[in-house]
């Protein structure tokens, strides 16, 4: 009863995203007040609904109503109570039911928050984000339906692909869904803006809210998927230029791009048709990836649901989503006006500098990703295109951004002189190549990656501590004086300083681990041992034993440094009967300076076991580096300027035009 | 193509993945060269998997097949060119720099230089944008409407 219940919520939420799409912008055209105010009620009731309809989908999974097919194909009774909570989005129909709450959400909180913008724009915003929802509403309803019964009631599920059965991926996708679907709403700002004709720093700060939101869970969800793919795959890979890992690191690219052109357009009131094309290509890129993962037209690791009729029909939704956005740009863009200009040398400038290197490096990304359907298509030849060629076309890029970085976010607005805003800098450089020469006359080996990988990393941070500093009144301010004025900065200056500062952290971490990783692959007896590096490995013992729905293999290695006992580790190798699928888990202590990594393999005919060790340094600085850049930006959200209160204070002192 | 494959030596991360003990070779050095090119080909069953992190018996397979070539002495090159040879183009990970791939391979470096021509260009532009002084034309026009 509660699927029928979830299902009519969601037909109804398909009913009210056609009104909310037509009805305000109907009343914004002709001006009329109440069919603008309409916009508001309908995206509260949408997301009502689809809150009701999603909740209806996850008692099902909760209870295991195997009357469901998507409950039978995903779950299974024996499952832990968490996994069968994650599994109601761990499967295409409940993903993108997900998918549309979330965007319901957004568009809800719109309304909730929205007092302070302009009528029309907000019944515009609304209506293009409601268009959003149609469209997916009629894809979940036509061709992904959740809530189908089935004829015949199996006694129990199929259970959910054991690889997805963590933790880490159990919260993977929402925060990913949270990042595309928050790229829907400046998407929405956009084209509302683009349809009035109309941007200036108003509407900036609107944007630029949403912008850092989406970008912060897309931070959050992709480190999530890199760490989960860290230690679940049983070798410590983090990232593998995986199409659909690609999928969602190009929206991430393209929103670290938006979050900073925007504050061109909030500060200066210029770039803004670059701005407004940065956030419908924003977008696009979310369901390009979207349409990646969806049709599995690049089959990957991560194509769990191939289905062409489904690739079609998101096709037809990406091809008049991109196809009308950008026609309406090329007619409307030329009314962007910039009302200021900038010299060559200025913040300006730098931030355009940041753009170019961010998008570029996002279409090598894509290029990259869509090269073998090119290529066969031209050609008729297959050919792969793997992490190799990424690594040569991208990296150039990023070591670009991370020279560029310290000295762009120093410069001031409208006009600079580089040599002035050097001055705190060059001592800043001259640490960071001395450090990394020091690394490279200690390291044993030609390897170019952990030098240079130090050098920008130290940069980076340096140059973060040089902006303080000079934020401070520079190194001869008196203490007191230097605090007040640092407790005085704004938050959203603090979020600068902490991403910035956990981009060189990861850049470290990339290259520390990349450069300094040991390894030890072999066949060990229980009860021997092995040296690697400054460790000792035991092989103590292996047992056999149960979880809740599979077999375990799970041995107990004992690592010693000097003779003393640092670590006990239980790497396992799993085995789920019901999918018939092995799994390992590898067995980890992580430190700041290093992780040790066993994982376990079959046992030989002779009864040894075949086990890999590894000691990664500074692999947590990996994800280290993404929680401060996350950080960084809940901090510059937080700030004054973008809290309700203020924005709506401020809206009543200067009544709008 | 050397220049890329001289780059990839340092660029390449240590080796790590799939290899089995069993497999490895015990000569140090020898089982280095493997790992590297195990990261270089594609496991042809796989969905875009290397050899060195697939574990498909396929991939197994290919992974002894490198061991067997290197020990009789084959360079680098040679352990590609003959999956090359049997499997065409799909089995390396990195596609060649040649035929419609040259497009791909040039896409980024052209891209960022045709960026930076256009930024330059609409600098150039708007600097221009501020008053310009009139042409001898310009200056009749006005006198001549000026005149009356």
């Amino acid at each position: 009863m509660t699927a029928e219940f979830g299902h009519y919520a969601l037909v109804l939420a398909f009913m009210v995203a056609i009104l909310q799409t037509v009805i305000p912008l109907v009343g914004a055209h002709r001006g009329w007040r109440n069919w603008m105010a309409f916009a508001n009620s309908a995206a509260q009731v949408q997301f009502v609904l689809l809150t009701m309809s999603f909740a209806a989908l996850m008692w099902a999974f909760i209870t295991s109503d195997f009357s469901l097919e998507v409950v039978t194909a995903n779950s299974h009774s024996a499952k832990p109570m968490l996994y069968k909570v994650a599994g109601t989005w761990g499967n295409h129909e409940g993903s993108l039911l997900l998918w549309v709450m979330i965007l319901a959400l957004f568009g809800a909180m719109v309304a909730w928050f929205g007092d302070a913008l302009p009528d029309g724009l907000r019944a515009r915003t609304l209506a293009v984000q409601a268009s959003i929802g149609v469209a997916f509403l009629a894809f979940l309803l036509f061709t992904s339906n959740p809530f189908v019964r089935m004829d015949i009631i199996p006694a129990d599920g199929r259970d959910l692909n054991p690889l997805l059965q963590d933790p880490g991926l159990a919260f993977h996708p929402p925060f990913l869904y949270l990042g595309y679907v928050g790229l829907s709403m400046t998407f929405s700002f956009a084209i509302a803006a683009l349809i009035e004709g109309r941007v200036d720093a108003a509407w900036a700060r609107w944007v630029r809210p949403w912008a850092l939101l989406a970008w912060i869970m897309l931070t959050i969800g992709i480190a999530m998927g890199s760490w989960w793919a860290y230690y679940e795959l049983g070798w410590g890979g983090w990232w593998f230029w995986d199409p659909v890992e690609n999928a969602s690191f190009m929206p991430w690219l393209l929103s670290a791009a938006l979050l900073h052109s925007a504050i061109v357009v909030e500060k200066r009131d210029t770039l803004k048709s670059w701005t407004i094309l940065l956030a419908i290509l924003a977008f696009s890129f979310s369901l390009i990836g979207t349409f990646i993962v969806r049709s599995g037209v690049l089959t990957s690791v991560h194509a769990f649901a191939t289905d062409p009729t489904r690739g079609m029909f998101i096709l037809g939704i990406l091809i008049v989503a991109i196809g009308g956005s950008l026609t309406l740009y090329a007619l409307r863009a030329d009314r962007m006006r910039a009302t200021t200009t900038f010299a060559l040398i200025s913040r300006e400038s730098g931030l355009v500098l940041n753009n170019v290197l961010l998008a570029v490096s996002c279409a090598v990304v894509f290029i990259g990703t869509m090269w073998p359907l090119i290529a066969e298509a031209i050609s008729g030849e297959k050919i792969s295109v793997g992490p190799p060629f990424f690594d040569i076309t991208f990296t150039p890029f990023m070591i670009a951004l991370a020279m560029a970085l310290p000295i762009g976010a120093m410069l001031p607005w409208k006009r600079a002189k580089l040599g002035r805003t050097m001055k705190p800098l060059w001592g800043m450089l001259a640490a960071s190549v001395t450090l990394g020469a020091l690394v490279w006359m200690l390291q044993t080996g030609g390897r170019m990656m952990a030098p240079i990988g130090v050098v920008l990393a130290t940069w980076v941070v340096l140059g973060v501590v040089a902006d303080l500093a000079q934020k401070a009144g520079g190194w001869r301010a008196k203490p007191a004086t230097a605090r007040a004025r640092l407790a005085g900065l704004p938050r959203a200056e603090w979020g600068k300083a902490v991403s910035h500062a956990g981009l060189g952290v990861l850049i470290f971490g990339i290259a520390g681990l990349t450069a300094w990783e040991q390894q030890d692959i072999r066949t060990i007896a229980v009860g021997d041992s092995f040296t690697l590096g400054e460790y000792h490995f035991t092989l103590d013992a292996v047992e056999q034993t149960r979880g809740p729905n599979y077999l375990t293999d799970m041995g107990t290695v004992t690592v010693r440094r000097a003779g003393e006992v640092i670590a006990t580790l239980n790497p396992e190798k799993r085995f789920y009967p019901v999918q018939q699928m092995p799994t390992t888990e590898a067995g980890i202590q992580s430190r700041i300076m290093r992780d040790l990594y066993v994982s376990l393999g079959d046992q030989q005919p002779d009864g040894t076991w075949a086990m890999w060790s590894w000691i990664k340094p500074f692999a947590n600085w990996i994800w280290g580096g993404a929680i401060l850049m996350s950080l960084g930006g809940f901090l510059s959200l937080s700030d004054r300027r973008y809290r309700v209160g203020a924005a709506r204070a401020r809206a009543n002192a200067v009544p709008a035009e | 193509m050397r220049a890329l494959l001289v780059l990839l030596v340092f660029l390449w991360p240590l080796a790590a993945g799939a290899v089995q003990p069993d497999e490895m070779l015990s000569d140090p050095v020898l089982e280095q060269r493997a790992q590297a090119l195990d990261h270089q080909l594609r496991c042809v069953l796989c969905r875009s998997e290397s050899i060195a992190s697939s574990n498909a018996d396929w991939a197994a397979d290919a992974r002894v097949i490198v061991r067997e070539l290197l020990t009789d002495g084959t360079t680098d090159q040679q352990v590609l060119d003959f999956f090359v040879a049997r499997y065409g183009d799909f089995v390396l990970m990195t596609p060649p720099v040649s035929g419609v791939n040259i497009a791909l391979w040039l896409a980024a470096p052209i891209l960022f230089l045709l960026v930076l021509l256009f930024m330059a260009m609409r600098f150039k532009n708007r600097d221009s944008a501020a008053p310009v002084p009139l042409t001898p034309d310009e200056r009749d026009a006005i006198e001549r409407l000026t005149r009356d």
